[in-house]
């Protein structure tokens, strides 16, 4: 955690209008494409519904969930795009004992593979369920999105936001909050009021706009304030707690050695030795 | 006779149930050797819903607090000057250390990139709670090396180290102490980041607190157990008189836990307690391990029964054992999902507490662990020229007691 940007309203973000979403999953195809990602051998079917591929995982940073649902006693789709959320204060970054993650000032959360001891810390932090591992190397690392650093860095859109005809909107995160303020307003009667990722996790770059209850689709429910938060109430008074325990534990063995201390003087000067200095 | 065959005979004279440890470790090292060999996904069940299995729950959050006895018991005989318990502190120390030791091995087996494990040496992150226990860990590794040099200096008559070693027992006591304060501590402040995933019979604010209270309960008993079973087992001398000031000072360290760990349940907690019944009965199993020894060890009779107190003691650990499962295991598992632990892990868990036993046991076997008794140590320089004789400075006998 190298940047503490307190101010996040720069900061990139994608605003994805899942009513939008017609499920063509070309995000997915350029998401594997822009990162050079294997393709993984799927079965449909296998997962909670017609997603494919089922999870993501190491090959797979972003898929489309498909839901079912009935609406006028038709069955109906709805759509929901998976991907690293880019928190504004990422618990992943936070938990890293190497700071292999990074949220950069551009918005996306970075890993550097060169760091990573592999200790997972990550993903059993993270609240999104985010960070995938190599199971399959004998030496693994961790994979993410990587929110197209390489892209956004140069100026370009990330590579799922470029391919999507429709539902991923990308900028700053003041300018996208306002963009969903404003469709919100304009049919009240088709979205959702609650904006998922304004406030999740203390506030991410991805915010998603829908019709659909978010637990119906399957988002998780995560806490409001930032997670980075939690561990650092307790781990801010480590010093403290330090020199608290190492001085009194010192004072205390300085009054309760006092007595031997002087009873060994005392013996000394009856046997009229002169006292050598005092060791320890 | 060469080295080997003095070497092989020594083994092959050793009790059958130390043979039979050595297996175990062997067939440990033969699996870790398979996990660098094929990955961890193929030789574990973790995945990534799962990231931490077996490996982390035992061989890391609960060994560090079993292994807790030699910052706990370092500090009442030297901190607190309860003298008399001062025969106790060498086996701790030894265990103390084999089990860090084994803590290094356990984490080493399970990081993706071991061979970069300096790296939290080198790339700080004070917000990560896996850096400060990595840190501190290995501070403390060193501290208790440190102090497991002097049976050793002893065996072999070094006595310059030995005074070196006598000078700075007092620091390195109190720097194991809140070393030990620290990441016993840190190891709760992990599970602090899983909010939405620790289920919340163990998810509070306070856990941080309760690991380091608990892990001095586990300490203590660790080392009655220790003393009562190598007494039993390998005729060591024994050391009841003692174990009893021990058992009075656990309940009360015992009664400390149990009253902020149900504070902190009843007063600190958000969200529905009892809405999972497996784990409302490992909760159940988790505090009744727990309150039973407090209520046993009250009684005087307890106290003085071996059977009685080391039973308390087993139950004790039980208890720790238990709690450090349900929150880095069971209380971590999603609805729905479940953990079970491969045979490679669990051959290589099984392995690394065999690992332990088994050089506890040779430890004691040659180095004075149980015979020490501190005022019969010779501090003395060997005085290789005479210089007491001729009247230079004064004598040095009695010089490294310590002050």
């Amino acid at each position: 955690m190298s940047d503490i940007h307190k101010d996040f309203s720069k900061t990139n973000a994608f605003l994805i209008d899942m009513t939008k979403c017609t499920g063509c999953r070309g995000c997915q195809v350029a998401c594997k494409q822009w990162n050079q990602l294997d393709a993984e051998k799927t079965v449909f079917f296998t997962g909670e519904g017609y997603q494919n591929p089922p999870v993501m995982s190491e090959h797979t940073f972003t898929r489309i969930k498909f839901k079912d649902f009935q609406k006028n006693g038709q069955n109906e789709f709805a759509f929901y795009k998976e991907m690293c959320m880019h928190c504004n204060e990422p618990a992943c970054a936070s938990v890293c004992p190497v700071g292999a993650f990074n949220k950069t000032k551009e918005g996306p959360v970075t890993y550097d593979a060169d760091r990573c001891i592999g200790c997972r810390f990550c993903m059993v932090a993270c609240p999104f369920g985010v960070p995938k591992y190599e199971w399959s190397k004998a030496f693994p690392l961790v994979k993410k999105c990587t929110g197209c650093f390489s892209r956004v860095k140069e100026g370009k859109k990330p590579a799922c936001a470029t391919t999507c005809a429709s539902a991923i909107t990308y900028g700053p995160r003041d300018e996208m909050l306002a963009e969903a303020s404003k469709r919100q307003a304009a049919r009240p009667e088709k979205y959702l009021k609650k904006l998922y990722g304004a406030e999740e996790a203390g506030g991410t770059s991805v915010i998603y706009l829908t019709a659909l209850p978010f637990d119906e689709l399957g988002f998780k429910h995560v806490t409001k304030r930032p997670l980075p938060s939690y561990t650092w109430q307790a781990l801010r008074l480590v010093p403290g707690i330090f020199l608290t325990v190492g001085s009194s534990l010192s004072l205390l063995s300085w009054f309760t050695h006092r007595k031997d201390r002087l009873k060994k003087e005392e013996e000394q000067r009856k046997s009229g030795v002169t006292p050598p200095k005092e060791e320890s | 006779m060469t080295a080997a065959k003095i070497i092989y005979k020594e083994v092959m004279a050793y009790h059958n149930f130390v043979k039979f440890l050595i297996v175990l470790v062997s067939m440990a090292a033969l699996a870790s050797l398979i996990r660098f060999i094929f990955g961890l996904g193929v030789t574990t069940n973790l995945n990534d819903t799962f990231p931490w299995g077996l490996w982390i729950s035992f061989d890391v959050v609960t060994a560090v607090p079993l292994a807790a006895g030699a910052f706990t018991l370092g500090a009442i005989v030297h901190c607190f000057h309860i003298k008399k318990l001062e025969p106790l502190v060498r086996p701790a120390i030894v265990t103390g250390f084999l089990g860090y030791s084994l803590v290094c091995v356990g984490l080493l087996l399970d990081l993706g990139q071991p061979q970069r494990g300096w790296h939290t040496m080198v790339y700080w992150n004070p917000h990560s709670p896996m850096f400060e226990v990595s840190m501190c860990i290995m501070a403390y590794t060193t501290v208790l090396f440190l102090e497991f040099l002097s049976p050793v200096c002893e065996k072999f008559g070094y006595h310059v180290p030995l005074r070196l070693l006598r000078t700075i027992e007092m620091p390195l006591v109190v720097a194991a102490a809140s070393i030990s304060t620290l990441h016993q501590s840190s190891l709760g402040t992990f599970f602090l980041i899983a909010v939405d995933k620790l289920h919340p019979l163990w998810y509070n604010p306070l856990l941080p607190l309760l690991f380091w209270v608990s892990a001095m309960c586990a300490g203590i008993s660790i080392i009655t157990v220790e003393a009562t079973m190598s007494h039993k087992w390998m005729g060591q001398p024994d050391e009841s008189e003692l174990l009893e000031t021990l058992a009075k000072i656990l309940p009360w360290v015992l009664a400390v836990y149990l009253s902020l760990r149900l504070f902190s349940l009843f007063a600190l907690t958000e969200g529905a307690l009892w809405d999972r019944p497996g784990l409302t009965a490992l909760f159940v199993l988790e505090i009744v391990a727990l309150v039973t020894p407090f209520l046993m060890l009250l009684s005087r009779k307890v106290r003085e029964n071996n059977r009685l107190r080391s039973t308390a003691a087993w139950l004790v650990i039980f208890g720790v054992v238990v709690n450090r499962f349900n929150v880095s295991m069971f209380g971590m598992e999603a609805p729905g999902t479940m953990y079970y632990p491969s045979i490679i892990e669990s051959v290589v868990t099984i392995g690394i507490i065999a690992a332990h036993i088994l050089f506890f046991v040779l430890i004691a076997k040659y180095f004075p662990i149980f015979e020490h008794h501190p005022e019969t140590v010779d501090y003395t320089l060997p005085d290789h020229f005479r210089k007491a004789e001729k009247g230079h400075g004064a004598p040095a006998a009695g010089v490294g007691n310590e002050a």
